[in-house]
């Protein structure tokens, strides 16, 4: 297997994914295999940040001060373009079923991707 | 064959000066005068977990503290799930000839323990660690997640999730233990403070402080004889991330395995004990496993259906939202009440038939499920 790409997880402005080449599955949470089934040569690669929003919850209780200090922030969850569902922000006013494309914004301390609506 | 032979519950709320081991001793201590058993015939112990005194042997700390020396011991974590799993261990566990009367017990001092924040940051924790965590996403969040989808596939309204609300502090007015006493209106729900949209503070079950405990025995101690007719799980994912879409979900696999083990149908269930850590997780339960059609379910609260003396009788204590959530000790109150209700001690609370009961647990973000027909039998 390759080397793992970074992305947002380690502070880098990029989203990944793996596609497994024996069965074609793809996946988010990155591992060593696919989790559908088991072979151990999936292929990672950037991806394009397009998606859909497929949930959204606006945040107004935190629960440290590093996050209290960005209320109200609005959780995604979005379908993105290359098949796997990712967890990010967003803006406030997005809603589900609007094609939205990533950026990135620090929030408490870190990079996390976010998501504007695609004009 | 198993028996649920006792049970015990203690208030819900703040319990100044209490440890959880204090907790799970005085919820034990009830389940085993219930029983009329006796330390020495406790030969199993199933115990939950303790955010606020996390231990990596909690079984044997309670049996040293509690002065049980069990031929077997250990705790178990499926979050939310936990207390059923347990019961359902146990059930297996007395039925296989391992041993022949367990305790199944937690508490926790959730509350006076530890800050709202610690119990909130501890909780998020079942989000991913990479993926979900550093996004400041919440319990509340994820299930406010959920929500917004369940409520934009089905019709669903904020005003709809509060009547589950209203509905379980209803319940809880009329039991002395329930960590709130004052009723509200929809109304209330609706003008509390936003949490995680769409759900508000009143749409969240509360942080408490309590403990609960039952026996499961491979013979009846007592005249009255709750059975466990069978019971079945599902676990479909961890993260809400990775959850599969909403009409396929975990409740509606493990009710359908419940129902095959037991042969029981929906239709026989005459009273119901479903978890509600949130308004939509009681929403969606209920309509999962067959209670309402889809959507429907608060249209039946409105009309009376889930209240004392309607047809399918659902959380009489006050559930999660109203008689308080404690860890896994919460919804063990939940088959604590249906104990009360099948062998007719519920006092004012009792409901005119609970021969059957249909018990659901659901740990993580609807991730593990637990469900569970309980038959009472003379």
């Amino acid at each position: 297997m390759s080397k793992r790409l970074a992305d947002w997880t380690r502070g880098e402005q990029a989203i990944t994914y793996q596609t497994c080449t024996a069965c074609g599955h793809v996946q988010y949470f990155h591992r060593a295999f696919c989790a559908t089934c088991g072979a151990s040569d999936s292929r990672e690669q950037r991806a394009s940040g397009k998606g859909r929003v497929y949930a959204t919850s606006l945040v107004c209780r935190a629960a440290t001060p590093e996050t209290r200090a960005h209320v109200p922030y609005n959780i995604l969850l979005v379908d993105c373009a290359e098949g796997f569902r990712m967890m990010a922000h967003g803006e406030n006013d997005l809603a589900i079923g609007d094609d939205v494309i990533a950026g990135f914004k620090p929030f408490a301390g870190k990079l996390v991707p976010f998501f504007t609506k695609r004009k | 064959m198993s028996f649920i032979t006792g049970v015990g519950l203690t208030s819900f709320g703040k319990h100044e000066g209490s440890s959880s081991l204090d907790l799970m001793s005085k919820a034990a201590q009830a389940a085993l005068d219930d029983a009329g058993l006796k330390r020495a015939e406790i030969d199993g112990i199933l115990c939950g977990y303790s955010t606020v005194s996390p231990h990596i042997m909690l079984a044997t700390v309670f049996a040293e503290h509690f002065g049980i020396r069990p031929a077997y011991a250990h705790a178990v974590q499926v979050g939310g799930a936990t207390g059923l799993a347990m019961t359902m261990l146990a059930h297996h566990l007395v039925d296989a000839g391992v041993a022949r009367n367990v305790l199944v017990v937690a508490g926790e001092n959730r509350l006076t323990g530890q800050s709202r924040d610690a119990s909130i940051q501890a909780l998020a924790q079942v989000g991913h660690p990479d993926y979900e965590v550093p996004l400041g996403a919440t319990i509340p969040a994820y299930y406010g997640l959920v929500a917004t989808r369940y409520m934009h596939e089905y019709g669903v309204t904020e005003q709809d999730l509060a009547e589950f609300a209203v509905l379980m502090r209803a319940h809880a007015c009329t039991h002395p233990g329930a960590q709130f006493h004052d009723p509200i209106e929809v109304a209330d729900v609706m003008a509390s403070k936003p949490v995680a949209m769409p759900l508000k503070l009143l749409d969240c079950c509360p942080v408490s402080d309590g403990g609960a405990a039952f026996v499961i025995s491979r013979e009846r101690t007592g005249e009255a004889g709750v059975r466990i007719r069978g019971c079945a799980q599902a676990h479909t994912h961890q993260h809400v991330t990775a959850a599969p879409a909403l009409s396929e979900l975990g409740a509606e696999i493990s009710i359908a395995r419940a129902r095959e083990a037991t042969g029981l149908a929906i239709s026989d269930i005459r009273y119901a004990a479903i978890y509600d850590s949130f308004t939509i997780t009681l929403a969606m339960l209920l309509e999962d496993l067959g209670l309402a059609a889809r959507g429907e379910a608060a249209a039946r609260v409105r009309a009376g259906h889930f209240g004392r003396d309607g047809a399918m009788p659902l959380n009489t204590h006050g559930g999660l939202l109203s008689y308080g959530h404690c860890g896994v000790g919460g919804a063990m109150a939940h088959l604590v009440e249906a104990h009360l209700q099948m062998t007719g001690r519920a006092a004012n609370r009792q409901v005119r038939d609970a021969s059957i009961a249909l018990l659901h647990g659901d740990g993580g973000v609807l991730s593990s499920h637990v469900s569970m027909f309980l038959e009472r039998v003379r």
